[in-house]
């Protein structure tokens, strides 16, 4: 059953539109919200005027934040990462001043959608406007400050450095160095799912059920409950099929504590559902750091430091992990790499924008683009070719487990193995042969071929190294898993999917330990009231936590079940063998009895062991002991246009290696997906803000969303090096591709442009981007600043 | 992605919808596929207090063969074009064209008569037909008209049709020998072009170009360089002159000039003689 490629059983229903999520779901008799958004990327709020909307048919209220600051507390944030950071009150509605193009300031409550959007355009706001912070580095310099109380820009600085005379040393040493600046442009989410919270209360019992497209249902219950000051036993949040989230959905929003309070206040349901510009203005975005990246190495090319400086985008308020954020990147800077010495400093600052925050990958994409972009400057540097200057700095395999300077052990790893399967899938030598005959005779297409051999830390988390980092949650999966009486199997699972087919994988464990059809195994998550502990689904946590709660689960339930098959059987446990679903004794194999019979005796504990309790039911809370370390080489190959300066991703090659596979189907899914939103971010996708902090992109024409139409078929492969760290020996697909596949693009155009003399193209790689570097290169001038 | 109020009236006739338009005053605007009015009207770019909807008139949907032209119905849909004989025979540079437009989804509901009245400099058709000499057929209270493709596109999104008027056929010269291109340089399959140009070369030469300024156009200059015997790379060097190209995040004007000169030249390369 594990590693066959089951079709998954969550796509009928999405397919054909059976699946409901928040949207399709309809409450009778329930209110519909519109807020009213800044305008302003920063200014004061002299006068917000409610008349004209209230006095619109079918409005039942209107508020400002004014009016609701007692409903509510500010928005949280769980991840204050150092002692000092500064953090500002983030109120569901503003007060008396606007710090975000979105930040919202009022709320129109309507008895359609559409009414309450006309009345939302009524809203009469002034605006008193400031001068915004938008550059990030200017924001370092404190020339503006976007909140006047903290009287800084600088939310914390943290920093990363075992031992600072060794990294000195070594660069004070080195035969060569490189020393490059990279920016990570933000980039706006785009679930193709918007948000959306509905909330049913019950006036008169006093509960509340949110149904709210979000993928942490479990954290988002026990914040509603602090923020909005609801008893947490009041509270049921369900996630119902929610499409897609990359991280922007791993938040506690204002909008669903709004809805929330509202219910409260007018004890009517109420429903919201996100417009796409919203969206890209309210949503958090991701990336957003300006990164300063400085390699050490002998003569022969082996890296002997990494020192890495960060400039790091809060936006405009701290949601729930953004800084957090930065620093899950913040020890993976030496990438797959033996380097002794490791420095990482980090400054993270406010701007006026949409607050930044987890979006596939969450730092670890940042990361894994400065040292392969810098591990490509490098092999320039010293006069090798990019694959031997990896070749020579693998950490190899017999070094793990592999205790890294930065303080990581790694578990397993096979670098060089998944190089070697790349550069043979691709064809490297004869596509370095076509590339230096189109170099040759000038050809109007330049060919390039970019590398990327990334890793991650992911499996989030052990609960002991998230206390180290002032994390203010644990890193556990719980799961319950019963044997009903007519033989089906309940899971009850912690996780929350929107999109990663945990019913399918979850089953296919079960199955396959107790020897059942998957389909006699239903899966049971998202929603609080049946199952009550998790810690939901971000950071290709839910296999290698959820999963293998699940399959500890499992394994208590057989245990169980062994117990109770030798009191029937009358024989010793050890004399049982289990196969195929039943309890058999060793040597006499007609003498049996199978589980779903153990499982109704269990039910009706008419005959059970003294001291047994009733029914074939196991829980757990898995802790991880470490992080797993998925990796693997991603080579791009680009064609560039040398006179329109269009950049096409000709073939695109990955081998990945996350362990061990229960669903190869599903591991190829998030493969393609991801590598599409690392593509993406070379190529296309930026939330561009105007000088004056207005974001310029905010909808899906002027937010470049690749589709199937822009990229090839990809050529994917898998090495299997399984992890120690769990019994199912897995570490975790959902964000590799991501992280993988920015930096194989870009160094693929690099790599094209070279003989111009190009070294750098900032992201997204756009045509007039590289139009203008070729001309720069060429001696040319060209008039006016690229915009794209 | 939630538009304003409006009021909606179906025409079932061209002469209902004349007459709706009529009573609707100014503030009437047709809706045919649908797919340049409604985006905008979701984002609240355009908020028309009435739309007259005559995406049902089958009357309007048809291609003919009328001695040395060829008749398209304004309602024709983007993707009937494409698939259509006699278009693909005599035409074969509209048929291309019309199946690079959007995606599947706005082939099968967008028209060329609904891209041609909307008058966007970026849409893909008014450039092809400015390059093929198109004649535009048109009708209103005061009766039918003809109005040529070089005389229709007037201003941004504003075109020779008065108040009350419905673009009805679209009529390009046959032209089964001619050799022609379209370059379209965009960064997604689905999107309008960032600079476009349709080339025609049958005796003369008739370019369009996409996205080069407020309203559709024709490389005058180019046309002329041609004509006055330049090659194709020396006429190309003029692919910009005298224009003002738009700045989006996509591509500045400087941007787009370049673009230009290199895509009047590929798409005079792969046209052939004239």
């Amino acid at each position: 059953m594990i590693g066959s490629r089951l079709r998954r059983r969550e796509d009928p229903a999405l397919l054909t539109g059976e699946a409901r999520f928040v949207a399709d779901l309809n409450v009778p008799g329930a209110l519909h919200l519109a807020f009213v958004r800044s305008t302003a990327p920063h200014a004061r709020i002299t006068n917000i005027d409610l008349s004209a909307a209230t006095a619109m048919p079918g409005v039942v209220a209107a508020y400002t934040g004014a009016e609701l600051k007692d409903d509510w507390a500010p928005l949280p944030c769980a991840w204050p990462v150092t002692a000092d950071m500064k953090s500002p009150p983030h109120l569901p509605l503003a007060v008396g001043k606007a710090n975000h193009v979105g930040d919202a300031l009022a709320v129109v409550v309507a008895t359609s959608e559409y009414l309450a959007r006309d009345a939302a355009d009524a809203v009469v706001v002034d605006y008193e406007p400031l001068p915004a912070v938008v550059d990030i580095e200017d924001a370092v310099t404190d020339r503006v400050v976007v909140h006047e109380d903290l009287g800084t820009n600088v939310s914390y600085v943290w920093e990363l450095t075992p031992d600072k005379d060794a990294v000195d040393t070594a660069f004070a040493g080195a035969a060569h160095t490189v020393s490059e600046r990279y920016v990570q442009q933000r980039l706006i989410p785009a679930a193709m799912e918007p948000r959306g919270v509905v909330v049913v209360p019950q006036p008169f019992g006093g509960d509340y059920t949110v149904y709210s497209a979000t993928q942490i249902p479990h954290i988002l219950k026990v914040m509603l409950a602090l923020t909005a000051g609801i008893d947490e036993t009041r509270l049921r949040v369900i996630a119902p099929s929610v499409g897609g989230g990359f991280g922007s959905k791993l938040n506690v929003y204002a909008e669903e504590v709004v809805a929330l309070a509202l219910a409260r206040k007018l004890r009517q349901p109420v429903r919201w559902v996100e417009e796409r510009t919203e969206a890209a203005q309210a949503t958090i975005q991701g990336r957003g750091q300006v990164q300063y990246i400085e390699l050490a190495a002998d003569a022969g090319g082996r890296v002997t430091a990494v020192r890495v400086r960060l400039v790091a985008d809060m936006g405009a308020y701290l949601q729930l992990v953004t800084p957090g954020v930065p620093l899950l990147g913040g020890f993976l800077y030496s990438g797959v790499y033996d380097v002794p010495a490791y420095s990482f400093t980090c400054t993270s600052v406010f701007t006026n924008k949409t607050p930044t925050d987890a979006y596939r990958g969450a730092g670890r994409p940042e990361a894994t683009y400065a040292i392969e972009r810098a591990m490509d400057a490098l092999a320039a540097e010293v006069g090798v070719d990019p694959a031997e200057i990896r070749r020579r700095n693998f950490i190899t395999p017999d070094r793990f487990p592999y205790s890294s300077a930065a303080g990581l052990v790694y578990d397993s790893g096979n670098f060089g193995g998944a190089l070697d399967s790349s550069l043979s899938l691709v064809g490297y030598e004869e596509l370095r042969a076509e590339q230096a005959a189109r170099r040759e005779r000038g050809d109007r297409v330049q060919l390039g071929i970019g590398l990327s051999s990334y890793f991650e830390m992911c499996g989030l988390a052990p609960s002991r190294v998230l206390a180290s980092l002032n994390y203010s949650a644990g890193g556990w999966e719980a799961a319950t898993v019963r044997v009903l009486p007519t033989g089906k199997v309940q899971v009850v699972t912690g996780t929350s999917p929107h999109g990663q087919g945990h019913e399918t994988s979850w089953s296919m464990i079960v199955a396959d330990r107790l020897g059942i059809s998957p389909d006699d195994v239903d899966v049971l998550h998202s929603d609080t009231a049946m199952a009550p502990y998790g810690m939901d689904t971000y950071g290709s946590r839910s296999l290698s936590v959820g999963g293998t709660a699940v399959y500890l689960a499992t394994e208590r339930v057989l245990d169980k079940a062994r117990k109770l098959a030798a009191h029937q059987l009358e024989v010793a446990e050890e004399d049982l063998e289990y196969a195929s679903g039943s309890f058999s004794v060793r040597g006499t194999p007609e003498k049996g009895v199978p589980l779903a019979g153990l499982a109704f005796e269990a039910f009706t504990a008419h005959n059970l062991p003294e001291g047994m309790e009733p029914n074939l039911e196991a829980s757990t809370h898995w802790d991880p002991p470490n992080f797993t370390f998925p990796f693997g080489t991603h080579i791009a190959v680009v064609l560039v246009d040398t006179e329109t300066g269009g950049v096409r991703l000709a073939r695109y090659v990955a081998t990945d290696d996350c362990g061990n596979q229960i669903n190869p189907l599903i591991v190829e899914g998030q493969v393609h997906g991801g590598i599409v939103q690392g593509v993406a971010q070379a190529l296309w996708e930026e939330a561009v803000y105007d000088e004056d902090g207005n974001l310029q992109s905010a909808s899906l024409l002027d937010y470049l969303v690749p589709s199937a139409a822009e990229v090839p078929s990809f050529e994917t492969a898998c090495t299997v090096t399984p992890s120690p760290t769990n019994p199912l020996g897995v570490k975790g697909v959902g964000e590799a591709g991501t992280i993988g596949a920015a930096p194989a693009v870009m160094n693929a155009v690099v790599d094209a442009l070279s003989p111009y003399g190009i070294r750098d193209i900032t992201m997204p790689a756009s045509p007039e981007r590289v139009w203008r570097a070729l001309t720069a290169a060429a001696g040319g001038s060209t008039s006016t600043e690229a915009r794209p | 992605m939630i538009p304003a109020p409006f009021d909606y009236h179906r025409a079932g006739s061209v002469d209902e919808a004349l007459r709706l338009l009529q009573d609707g005053g100014e503030d009437a605007k047709l809706l045919a596929g649908g797919h340049s009015l409604l985006p905008l009207m979701k984002l609240r770019l355009a908020a028309p207090p009435l739309l007259v909807d005559i995406g049902r008139l089958r009357e309007l949907s048809f291609v003919r063969e009328d001695g040395d032209t060829v008749v398209i119905g304004a309602l024709t849909r983007h993707r009937d074009v494409e698939t259509n004989a006699i278009v693909r025979e005599h035409a074969p540079i509209l048929a291309h064209i019309a199946g690079q437009v959007g995606d599947p989804q706005v082939r099968h509901r967008g028209t060329i008569g609904g891209s041609i009245a909307h008058g966007d400099p970026a849409s893909d058709l008014p450039a092809a037909a400015l390059a093929l000499g198109a004649t535009f057929r048109v009708v209103g209270p005061g009766g039918e008209r003809s109005v040529p493709a070089d005389e229709f596109f007037r201003g941004f999104l504003e075109t020779a049709l008065r108040p009350g008027e419905i673009l009805t056929e679209i009529a390009v010269p046959k032209g089964s020998g001619a050799g022609w291109s379209f370059q379209k340089f965009n960064r997604r399959a689905q999107d309008w072009a960032i600079v476009g140009v349709a080339a025609v070369r049958n005796g003369h030469t008739g370019i369009g170009l996409v996205n080069m300024g407020s309203v559709p156009l024709r490389a005058a200059a180019v046309e002329e360089a041609l004509a006055g015997g330049a090659s194709a790379s020396e006429a190309a060097s003029h692919a910009a002159d005298g224009l003002e190209p738009p700045a989006d995040l996509n591509a500045s004007a400087e941007y787009r000039a370049h673009l230009a000169r290199v895509l009047v030249r590929r798409a005079l390369e792969e046209a052939g003689a004239p």
